[in-house]
């Protein structure tokens, strides 16, 4: 884990109790860029699409292979440490549920930004899907670039030509919307 | 918290990624735990590695790890030894 200190901007909580951010074109485009790679990488496998349609209707698939992308490993993690077959099982009922509510969140960011300019306000509920999906693409990006508890200051210094410093940057970036909106959305009251 | 008749339990584990305040959020929306006994865990994942979030049946504990999933936190389920 890793630890955030409160900023001075990115969300903040309106007298009305919605969340509010002030953003630029490019944070907007850059965010939503973000949310369809996460929809992408989270869509239901191809494998699936001949399933029987009473399992498809319950969400379980006949087979899921495990994950070999390293981010999609990290999204969809095993669910237990030494037991393939449970582990196999699991992903059989899950896989699709868990896809489906990661797609789902990152649409909803994808829907806020596409009805905003400059101002974007949420409601509880969407701050919620904002938080999942702000999570999501921290993993994902934190697992590209290798992230750990002690390599931050070493990836901030990288040079602008290697590709894991403006990803970096990013990641940094997300870090500090996704601690303003937790603290403008549910620790307000502290 | 784990009684002797709940052979299963989730574990929830520390990452590089996930903010403190993230994980102590997640503990008090989706177990509604209470901010005292959700940074307790929390802490215990950042210092310890691992903490014992929940206890119950097979079916239970798996609907938990799929919820710490969904929430972006690496969770497994084990048998309670």
């Amino acid at each position: 884990m890793s630890d955030h200190e409160e900023v001075s901007y990115g969300f903040r909580r309106s007298d009305s109790g919605r969340l509010v951010l002030r953003t630029d074109l490019v944070e907007r485009g850059l965010l939503d860029t973000l949310a369809d790679q996460i929809m992408n990488i989270m869509a239901p496998t191809s494998q699936n699409v001949d399933l029987d349609p009473i399992a498809r209707m319950v969400g379980i698939d006949a087979e899921v292979e495990a994950p070999t992308d390293e981010v999609v490993r990290r999204l969809l993690p095993d669910a237990y440490r030494d037991d393939p077959d449970s582990t196999a099982d699991f992903r059989r009922f899950t896989d699709r549920d868990l896809r489906t509510s990661k797609v789902a969140h990152a649409a909803v960011v994808r829907d806020c930004l596409a009805r905003s300019g400059e101002k974007v306000t949420l409601s509880a509920d969407e701050a919620q899907s904002w938080l999942a999906f702000l999570n999501d693409a921290r993993l994902a990006l934190g697992t590209r670039i290798g992230i750990t508890e002690a390599n931050h200051q070493e990836l901030n210094d990288l040079p602008d030509e290697d590709p894991r410093s403006g990803m970096y940057h990013v990641y940094d970036w997300l870090t500090f919307l996704q601690e303003s909106l937790l603290q403008a959305s549910f620790f307000h009251d502290s | 918290m784990v009684l002797p008749d709940t052979p299963w339990i989730t574990i929830v584990w520390n990452d590089p990624v996930n903010l403190m305040s993230y994980v102590t959020y997640v503990f008090m929306t989706y177990f509604h735990y209470s901010r005292e006994k959700a940074e307790k865990l929390m802490t215990d994942v950042h210092v310890k590695g691992r903490a014992v979030v929940s206890a119950g049946t097979r079916e239970e504990m798996e609907r938990d790890v799929t919820a710490m999933h969904s929430y972006g936190l690496w969770a497994t389920v084990s048998k309670n030894e």
